[in-house]
């Protein structure tokens, strides 16, 4: 099967491979998280009790304050991160953490790449050629 | 945000900016550098622009001990490298003086004194404030600066007309390190014009009521990329009103600034601009997002924070205190530069006298509050601060968002007001 592939206008990181959790929602370490135990923890949002873990997390967009830059790092050195953030739209804070923890990222797609997507698809972030990639 | 070929890479960089990435200026300056640039160019920035000040968010419980070795790392290199412009920090994770009526932990505080003596020997100044554009200098129009926190942020860009981008911690500092930071985003004109057009059809009244305000409009904005016009209001707000409305939409929406017609720097001509979006909020809306977070009349505990208190707020809040008994904890939470002058004026005792505590470098949110809830059993909690419901939800609370007349009440009965 050929996969789909999903070209961003921005891209950081190396290449990851795993499976994806996908939202229309928000994404902010801080308000959304429980880094402790690794799940979402805002009762409101939609992965509310799901853990992100060695996930490719495809949301909506960045929220919230600036502490996401600080916290995707202490994350990757607990080993409690997703493997990569793929988004419709990021504000700042996002990347400056993405670029501290060495994280993969891409962001901005010609569709909502929240719709695109389903939860629980294999996919591939390519930064290099900035490229998501639904293997099944 | 402007499209850009992931594979087209590369921002213009001056002799300088070379040498510095080749090492010659030492290991720490290269770090910080590279790290701008890795931003920059995800960004699509064109080059480099000279920021005259830094403020660093970076309490302890974001930092971590990773985030703590990483300063300790910069702070302990051989070339010691400090920072070139004036820099300084958001609120701490503590107010020592208070961290064990707080509850928080020994280890929490050795975290909070490693970060400060890293900071220290990076040349940081420790301001330990979110609203330093009232107390410590107030950024001019078009100062590009590095700034932290978001209030702090939105505030500086479209209050003062200053230009900065939300600057988490690591990248602040490294502008502070540089004295540069990547043009993009809100440092380039066209950033800064209006994108939606919002007509509010009342004027807010309280500090709660001009916040909530803020986050209904922040979720309309949705993102760091919008820019609200907004119009219909009476008067013009004062600076604190206008901290709390910035501060919630920033929280809310991740908004970076927003203009008020006829009152902002930048406003001229903005909610002319023909195609944008219409959008109307009414006082229904407001109320609706109070009463979304209203669950219990209960409260254990009433916090002021977030932003921290101007003296004028304290001055308020004292008065309220004034002859009253409280049966639940009260934290008024206010910056360095303003607590002596709150001792001075008196506010302080009245506050305190009454059952209260008044705390100060800290902020609430940023001071462990899953721990403190867990140490402390509290778990309802009302403030006048949509920023600071908006953020605990996600800590395990059940806030609510309330006038301060009727937190104080709150605080003397243990329940809200009807």
């Amino acid at each position: 099967m050929t996969p789909r592939v999903f070209r961003a206008r921005h891209a950081m990181g190396p290449p990851v491979r795993g499976l994806a959790l996908v939202a229309n929602d928000g994404f902010s370490a801080r308000y959304d998280l429980d880094r402790t135990t690794g799940i979402f923890s805002r009762p409101t949002h939609k992965l509310f009790g799901e853990s992100y873990v060695g996930k490719i997390l495809i949301l909506d967009t960045a929220k919230g304050g600036v502490a996401s830059a600080w916290m995707l790092n202490e994350m990757t050195s607990r080993g409690l991160m997703p493997l990569a953030l793929v988004l419709n739209s990021v504000n700042p804070i996002l990347v400056q953490g993405a670029a501290l923890a060495d994280l993969s990222m891409l962001v901005g797609f010609d569709e909502d790449i929240t719709a695109a997507v389903v939860s629980g698809s294999e996919v591939e972030v390519n930064p290099k050629v900035g490229e998501l990639a639904v293997l099944r | 945000m402007s499209r850009r070929d992931p594979r087209l890479r590369s921002m213009k960089l001056n002799d300088e900016e070379q040498d510095i990435c080749a090492g010659k200026s030492g290991p720490v300056l290269q770090e910080a550098l590279r790290h701008q640039i890795k931003v920059g160019e995800f960004f699509g920035a064109e080059d480099f622009v000279p920021v005259t000040q830094a403020h660093i968010m970076a309490d302890t419980e974001s930092l971590g001990e990773a985030g703590i070795r990483w300063l300790e790392r910069l702070a302990s290199t051989e070339d010691r490298h400090r920072v070139c412009i004036p820099t300084m920090t958001d609120p701490r994770g503590t107010d020592f003086a208070k961290a064990a009526f707080l509850g928080q932990t020994s280890a929490m505080l050795e975290l909070e004194r490693r970060a400060i003596a890293a900071f220290i020997e990076l040349g940081v100044v420790m301001t330990d404030t979110c609203i330093n554009y009232q107390t410590i200098q107030a950024p001019t129009r078009n100062e590009h600066v590095a700034f932290g926190d978001t209030g702090v942020v939105i505030y500086s860009n479209s209050v003062c007309g200053a230009r900065s981008n939300f600057e988490g911690g690591p990248s602040a500092l490294a502008a502070g390190l540089t004295g540069r930071t990547p043009r993009y985003g809100f440092h380039i004109a066209d950033t800064r014009c209006a994108t939606l057009r919002v007509l509010v059809s009342f004027t807010p009244g309280s500090l709660n009521e001009w916040g909530a305000l803020g986050g209904v409009i922040g979720r309309i904005a949705g993102n760091y990329w919008a820019v609200p016009v907004i119009e219909g209001m009476d008067g013009s707000p004062g600076s604190d009103q206008l901290k709390h409305f910035g501060a919630a939409m920033a929280s809310f929406g991740s908004v970076a600034m927003f203009h008020i017609a006829g009152v902002t720097p930048e406003s001229e001509g903005e909610a002319l601009r023909a195609g944008l979006p219409n959008h109307r909020v009414t006082r229904d809306d407001m109320h609706a997002l109070q009463k979304s977070y209203r669950s219990d009349d209960r409260v254990d505990v009433v916090v002021f924070s977030a932003p921290q208190l101007s003296l004028f707020e304290l001055q308020t809040l004292a008065e309220l205190c004034k002859g009253k008994r409280f049966a639940v904890p009260l934290l008024a939470v206010t910056s360095p530069q303003v607590k002596p002058d709150c001792d001075r004026m008196g506010f302080t005792a009245s506050i305190e006298n009454a059952g209260g505590t008044v705390l100060s470098g800290m902020c609430f949110y940023q001071s462990y509050a899953r721990e403190i809830a867990e140490a402390q059993g509290w778990k309802c909690l009302a403030t006048n601060s949509a920023k600071l419901v908006n953020i605990l939800g996600g800590y395990g609370y059940q806030p609510t968002l309330a006038s301060m007349e009727a937190c104080v009440a709150a605080a003397v009965s243990g329940k809200l007001p009807r």
